[in-house]
């Protein structure tokens, strides 16, 4: 079976709105079926709108996200409570251990994301990865600073993201691979992409897996779940019955 | 002696202003040197085999066994020559002609 690509992590400014539709037909071209764009303030709905008209043009599938960076884990569960069923997928930026744990353990998180470059304020650990690989939480890597470091740092990066990476693997935790890019020149194509899981630790499958399999399944499965007609996984409503 | 299994890439070259076929494969090695070190780019067996400019494709030649390394290092390509630019794999095959058929 053809696969779909999907890239659920591009940023954009709204207010330049010829770049954005740049950006859009720059990932159709290369093949992305699913795109999705990092939004950490809500947007409203006029704004949302033109996004939708904006992938509609570019013949790709829109898919709505929102980005938290929670300082603690009350501000979490808050987030959580006020927009999981607005929006299709829910990502956290996890910047602490409190916050980074009860995530990976709170079923309504789709991505963790671990955006920092310092060591030591990465947490995706084993018993992160534990945690994660008995609820639904995806590990998010993306591959900007991959392409924008050199040098020291790079190598830094790359050491980190092996060994979560590997940890990932052996909990059975999802991967997915994203551009995390606001530029055209920095959109990659979704075999390019694999090809850069390779440089952090991933085989041929899994790489390609990360940027189509499993994206494509968060999206479905949350996309199922925000259906009118959802009850619960497996039980929906067909028909309603006359009273 | 075992034969030694090759690739050829077509890659797609995106700058604005194009760049001539000595920048472009300083470019590449630069990058496969900075990922994987002099003794790893050595590995790879990297030639250029063609460079159009006026359609800025290029082929190259690969072994097997170093073309996810290669690929890898393609991608991590920002900049050729000073100017913002990427490198994008259009196809990969074992022969140049099948190359260029699936090219097309």
């Amino acid at each position: 079976m053809k696969r779909s690509f999907a890239d659920l992590h591009l940023r954009i400014n709204l207010n330049n709105q010829e770049d954005t539709q740049r950006l859009i037909t720059k990932a159709a071209s290369l093949g992305y079926a699913q795109i999705s764009f990092a939004s950490t303030s809500r947007l409203n709905n006029e704004e949302y709108a033109k996004l939708k008209a904006m992938c509609r043009r570019a013949c790709v599938d829109f898919v709505s996200r929102a980005d938290f960076h929670p300082r603690s884990e009350v501000e979490l569960t808050r987030f959580l409570r006020r927009f999981r069923r607005e929006f299709e997928i829910i990502c956290i930026s996890c910047d602490n251990k409190e916050v980074a744990r009860q995530a990976a353990k709170d079923r309504r998180v789709d991505l963790l994301n671990f955006a920092s470059l310092d060591y030591h304020k990465r947490f995706f650990d084993r018993a992160e990865a534990e945690l994660a690989s008995g609820c639904i939480a995806a590990l998010e890597v993306d591959i900007k600073p991959i392409l924008i470091l050199e040098g020291p740092p790079r190598v830094r990066l790359l050491m980190s993201l092996r060994r979560e990476i590997a940890v990932a693997l052996e909990f059975h935790v999802p991967l997915v691979l994203s551009s995390g890019v606001g530029e055209e020149r920095f959109v990659r194509s979704p075999r390019d992409m694999a090809s850069i899981g390779y440089l952090i630790g991933l085989d041929e499958a899994s790489a390609l897996d990360a940027v189509s399999t499993n994206p494509a399944k968060i999206v479905s499965r949350n996309r199922e779940k925000l259906a009118s007609g959802f009850v619960a996984p497996g039980i929906k409503v067909i028909r309603e019955g006359k009273a | 002696m075992k034969r030694v299994k090759r690739r050829y890439l077509a890659v797609q070259v995106e700058r604005e202003l194009g760049p001539t076929e000595r920048e472009f494969i300083d470019a590449v090695w630069a990058a496969v040197t900075r990922l994987y070190g002099e003794v790893g780019a050595s590995q790879t067996g990297l030639v250029l085999i063609d460079f159009n400019l006026e359609r800025q494709v290029a082929v190259i030649r690969v072994t097997l066994a170093s073309m996810n390394m290669v690929r890898g290092s393609l991608s991590t390509i920002t900049s050729i020559a000073g100017m913002g630019a990427s490198v994008r794999v259009l196809s990969v095959s074992g022969t140049i002609k099948a190359l260029f058929s699936s090219g097309k």
